[in-house]
């Protein structure tokens, strides 16, 4: 065979794959946001965005179109500090915000700029089980047995998973009457349980729903409704745990990037929307726990009541948590250190 | 040198331009940021880029990545040998559209790959569900992380192997099978001999890029730590953690043991041409 042919196939197949990378530019109107955001909230935000839009349009006589960027909450942070330009970051959690902050692009201040900590919506860690509950996971104990399979994404790289890993420890420590001892351990039996880690939490629900693998997925309560809806409620249902933590994504101007674009005003609208009664209710139709409680008593039917602990009062804040449990050599890969 | 800049005999003219070029192109593109990476890695001084290194869990990341890339490129030479062989000395219905397939793991994104195997070999999947049965898991194992080396490595060795079968002139197995040698003799004596070097860069290729993998499986292989975390992941998690020091230290360990294993390799090869 002519050498000739062997490269014209190859370039053949190597053709769609380059016209794929290529990407229209999106159109430009009269003002552009750049809202930076983890994995779980595309479905939201793709609500959010229009409605602010529309409402910006009539309020200050200006168009402005929000782009999206999601991803890992840290590999989205870290992009961030890099010198992504995002006019807001909207993450999984503050110690993301407060390492961008950290890097001088937002004030250290963020946290108190907006209400209830800048996190217009919380959420919090549930259990998806399949259908009819076969094991009878009901509490976070029966996690910890021998006949249950558990999937959670890896907290190294998943804001979701570091959520559930300090829920399952806030409820291991209260059983044991404080002894880190027996929680740790705790942690160690459940973990055991984990067959995959996976890097972020959509590959975590994909993992359960689709590769049919474990008894029970440990989920933000928006992503558990969300599997519910996209994959029918025949095959899945929610167990709500009676004690869980209270998850705050929080939000903020990225002062830095606002600043020299001029987009300062549009921004911290697009934040104060999410507090509007008209950003709150889309909020809760997409499953996130509103803060108004006029739209919480609206919903309140689709969000159980459970003792929500909060991570200020449990673990002293987020970079108090992240050096006790997350870091190099803490809690979490005690874990998994052989007789660790 | 001088005879170099003999005008009459290059194709391409200016051995200073192209010498420039080249080694420019290579400072920019490959030198400067493997020397950043280094640099980084350094940055806290040489006692915190041993401790980042010298940690269990690291260790064991790299066994994984480097076992599993070793006994993926032996798969993909022993595979990719039969395949190139399959398709250059045998006429078949099909065979162009084989030969063409053989090249689709190189233009597929990884990540592409790692889903679609993952599918197949999860314990619900269509292979996972023959060999679950048995006990046999792949998918979430290290195992997993083989095969989906071998999908990424197996081009690497045909491509390498195919052009060398093709010139391989077919009479010289016929004087080896008119001497009296039994097939088996001719494979070990007149064949094998002649396709190593090619065989042994084929192999080369799929272990390096063995080593480097990512994308495709991170999908497959669990990523539990000690266990299937491969290196490039840990770098992915110390990354995330802002640990830009962290990462840079464990991959430049990566970068050296990379080297160290490709140069031996590259030994090897010249010691077996050259005897």
């Amino acid at each position: 065979m002519p050498p000739t042919t062997r490269l014209t196939r190859r370039a053949a197949l190597a053709l769609p794959a380059a016209a794929a990378l290529v990407r229209p530019a999106a159109a430009r109107t009269r003002g552009e946001l750049m809202n930076v955001s983890y994995d779980p909230t595309r479905e939201l935000y793709r609500r959010i965005n229009p409605a602010f839009s529309e409402t910006y349009a009539r309020a200050a006589d200006a168009d402005i179109a929000v782009r999206m960027s999601h991803g890992g909450s840290g590999a989205q942070a870290r992009s961030v500090i890099d010198g992504l330009d995002a006019d807001v970051v909207t993450l999984a959690l503050a110690h993301d915000i407060d390492a961008i902050a950290a890097a001088g692009r937002i004030a250290p201040n963020w946290q108190s700029r907006l209400p209830d900590n800048a996190s217009p919506y919380t959420s919090t860690i549930v259990f998806l089980v399949r259908t009819g509950n076969p094991k009878k996971i009901e509490n976070w104990d029966d996690l910890t047995r021998a006949d249950v399979q558990v999937i959670t994404p890896n907290p190294k790289t998943s804001g979701g998973a570091r959520w559930n890993f300090l829920a399952a420890y806030a409820w291991a420590l209260d059983t044991a009457m404080g002894n880190e001892v027996r929680a740790k351990a705790f942690m160690q039996r459940l973990f055991h349980n984990v067959p995959v880690l996976d890097t972020g939490a959509r590959g975590a629900t994909l993992t359960f729903t689709r590769r049919g693998l474990g008894d029970v997925l440990l989920a933000w309560e928006n992503e558990a409704f969300l599997a519910l809806k996209e994959e029918g409620a025949g095959a899945f249902q929610i167990v709500v745990p009676p004690v869980s933590i209270l998850a705050e994504p929080p939000v903020a101007v990225v002062d830095q990037v606002v600043d020299r674009r001029g987009t300062r005003k549009a921004a911290q609208a697009y934040l104060e929307f999410l507090y509007s009664p008209e950003g709150q209710e889309i909020c809760a139709r997409n499953y996130y726990r509103p803060r108004m409680k006029t739209v919480a008593d609206k919903f309140q039917d689709l969000f159980p009541k459970l003792k929500l602990f909060n991570i200020d009062e449990r673990f002293g804040g987020w970079a108090r948590a992240h050096a006790t449990f997350f870091a190099d050599g803490a809690i979490f890969d005690q874990v998994y250190q052989p007789g660790g | 040198m001088s005879h170099a800049l003999g005008r009459p005999h290059l194709v391409i003219p200016g051995f200073r331009l192209s010498l420039g070029l080249t080694t420019g192109t290579l400072a920019v593109l490959v030198l400067l940021p493997l020397a950043a990476m280094i640099a980084i890695g350094l940055a806290n001084g040489v006692p915190a880029f041993v401790a980042a290194l010298a940690d269990r869990r690291v260790m064991a990341a790299f066994r994984v990545t480097i076992g599993a890339a070793l006994v993926a490129a032996v798969v993909s030479a022993a595979f990719g040998l039969l395949l190139a062989w399959v398709l250059t000395r045998y006429r078949f219905p099909g065979r162009r559209i084989i030969d063409a397939a053989v090249d689709l793991p190189f233009a597929l994104p990884t990540a592409v790959a790692g889903i679609a195997l993952t599918a197949l070999y999860a314990p619900n999947g269509w292979v996972g569900g023959l060999l679950a049965p048995f006990g046999i898991k792949v998918a979430f194992t290290p195992l997993g992380i083989v095969v989906a080396l071998v999908f990424v490595g197996l081009p690497f060795v045909v491509r390498a192997v195919q052009p060398v079968l093709e010139d391989l002139p077919a009479h010289e197995e016929e004087a080896a099978h008119l001497l009296g040698a039994t097939p088996a003799q001719t494979f070990r004596r007149v064949i094998l001999p002649a396709m190593a070097p090619a065989l042994v860069t084929g192999f080369t290729m799929a272990f390096a890029r063995g080593l480097g993998e990512y994308g495709s499986v991170i999908f497959i292989a669990g990523n539990k730590p000690m266990l299937s975390e491969i290196v490039p992941l840990l770098i992915v998690i110390q990354l995330d953690q802002y640990n830009y020091t962290g990462a840079a230290a464990i991959g430049t360990l990566m970068l050296l043991a990379s080297f160290v294993l490709l140069l031996a390799i590259n030994r090897l090869q010249a010691w077996a041409g050259g005897r």
